[in-house]
């Protein structure tokens, strides 16, 4: 479903990614893991065209995420283009990123109203429903700041999935959160997985979370992937050296 | 002429003045109309026009920011005949203070955290969609005590007009010295029509920028 084929990413001189390749399947939950600066990141906001490729090409269910085929060549993508395929694409930040000038039914059902073209009635009962599940019904017409992070991220999470995206990227979701908030995040999310079929992928310290919802791990350093399997594997017996010492500093804290 | 305060003098200058802060007022209202939406339009093109559009603009709108009102209100006065000189004096003032108002609203629009554009995207909201639902609204809200006080600003320098005739209400209180001998009065009731209209503004504009920061 999703293909990084030789891409490379660097900012200035400093390269993130370095000629990667891998695949993710329809369906799959994939966690990334490695130190910060080791690409996981960057990996998302390419998927979401937050960030150009330096070279190489992402595939999205057989196109091209990055490249437009022209005949039997593959050209830089167009903006209009881009915005197809990107519409398959949801994403949560660390930093929630809601709309603070739209409430919170308002920050769901601005994008299908405007993007996907629903009309008001059907997008507010959509949000009212993805707001249950989130379990934040009672907050339908507060503002963000009248939020607590870990409300506001679950809010997120249901604006995300208003748009009913194939792919999910979930970018450090809980990083920002004070500790006794991330609990609920995470079994909003864990319902999602269990839930739902939507494509995940995970950044995350959480190491419980990635082994509980995901069905592979990749282990990055430096821009490529160290060792990837599935969780149990990874977590409990790790090949790779660094994977042992990587995991050792997380589990310890 | 003498420097005694006379009260009869006062009131019989009271009337004019008042005639002319009714231009003064008119050109103030009119000028901000002007500025608030041209200096809008100047911004968006400066961030988001394709460059052969925006360079010309910005060399343009920066020229204007840094030259003299009374310079601009005189070129323009004796270049166009088309217009009486209170729409002259508006729409020069208008002009000179949207390259201010622009500069205000690109300080908003580049408040605003790259976050929401990053969301807006991650949501495929199409461009001029993120700039009018989403980033706008940050944005002014975050100017409008500045875009308030270059409204008190420009207020206090409609006197300018007086080089291109408009009889506002500085010049009404000139000539009545002129006809009478008698300065004190007039002048000193004209300063304290404007600090009557400028001080509640300022009020109220630090009024709002507190509710707005909440």
């Amino acid at each position: 479903m999703i293909r990084f084929d030789d891409v490379v990413k660097q900012f200035g001189d400093h390269v993130v990614l370095d000629h990667l390749d891998f695949q993710v399947e329809r369906g799959d939950r994939v966690t990334l893991i490695g130190p910060s600066g080791s690409g996981k990141t960057t990996i998302l906001r390419l998927l979401m065209t937050l960030e150009k490729v330096n070279d190489g090409v992402i595939w999205v269910d057989g196109a091209p995420l990055t490249h437009e085929e022209k005949g039997s060549k593959l050209v830089p993508a167009s903006e209009k283009y881009v915005r197809r395929i990107r519409r398959r694409i949801g994403m949560v930040f660390q930093q929630f990123n809601l709309f603070p000038n739209m409430n919170v039914i308002e920050n769901i059902t601005e994008a299908p109203i405007h993007v996907l073209g629903l009309d008001k009635a059907a997008a507010a009962k959509r949000a009212r429903e993805l707001l249950e599940t989130v379990g934040l019904s009672d907050k339908e017409t507060a503002h963000p700041t009248q939020l607590s992070g870990g409300q506001q991220q679950r809010v997120a999470i249901a604006r995300a999935l208003a748009m009913d995206p194939d792919i999910l990227l979930l970018d450090e979701v809980t990083s920002a959160l004070d500790p006794e908030l991330v609990a609920d995040v995470l079994d909003v999310l864990r319902d999602v997985a269990r839930t739902t079929d939507i494509t995940m992928l995970i950044v995350t310290h959480e190491m419980q979370f990635a082994r509980d919802v995901s069905n592979r791990v990749m282990m990055f350093d430096a821009g490529r992937i160290v060792e990837e399997g599935d969780p149990a594997t990874i977590f409990t017996a790790p090949k790779h050296e660094r994977t042992k010492t990587f995991l050792k500093a997380v589990l310890a804290d | 002429m003498s420097a005694h305060w006379s009260w009869d003098r006062a009131f019989e200058a009271l009337p004019v003045l008042l005639e002319g802060f009714k231009i003064t007022l008119i050109a103030t209202v009119l000028g901000f109309l002007i500025s608030v939406v041209l200096g809008l339009v100047i911004a968006l093109i400066r961030q988001a026009a394709p460059r052969w559009v925006s360079v010309p603009v910005r060399a343009v709108s920066e020229f204007i920011r840094l030259t003299p009102l009374v310079v601009q209100l005189l070129f323009v006065y004796y270049t166009f005949t088309g217009l009486s000189p209170l729409q002259i004096g508006v729409v020069v003032l208008g002009i000179h203070y949207s390259t201010y108002m622009a500069e205000v609203y690109r300080a908003g629009i580049e408040a605003v955290p790259v976050g929401q554009w990053e969301a807006a995207r991650a949501l495929s909201i199409a461009p001029t969609r993120t700039w009018r639902a989403i980033i706008l609204p940050q944005a002014i809200r975050r100017v409008v005590p500045a875009l308030g006080n270059y409204a008190v600003s420009m207020f206090k320098d409609t006197p300018f007009l007086f080089a291109i005739t408009v009889v506002e209400m500085v010049t009404a209180a000139q000539q009545f010295g002129a006809r009478h001998f008698q300065y004190l009065e007039p002048l000193t009731l004209a300063g304290v029509i404007f600090l009557l209209a400028s001080y509640p503004t300022s009020l109220l504009i630090r009024r709002l920028e507190r509710r707005l920061a909440r």
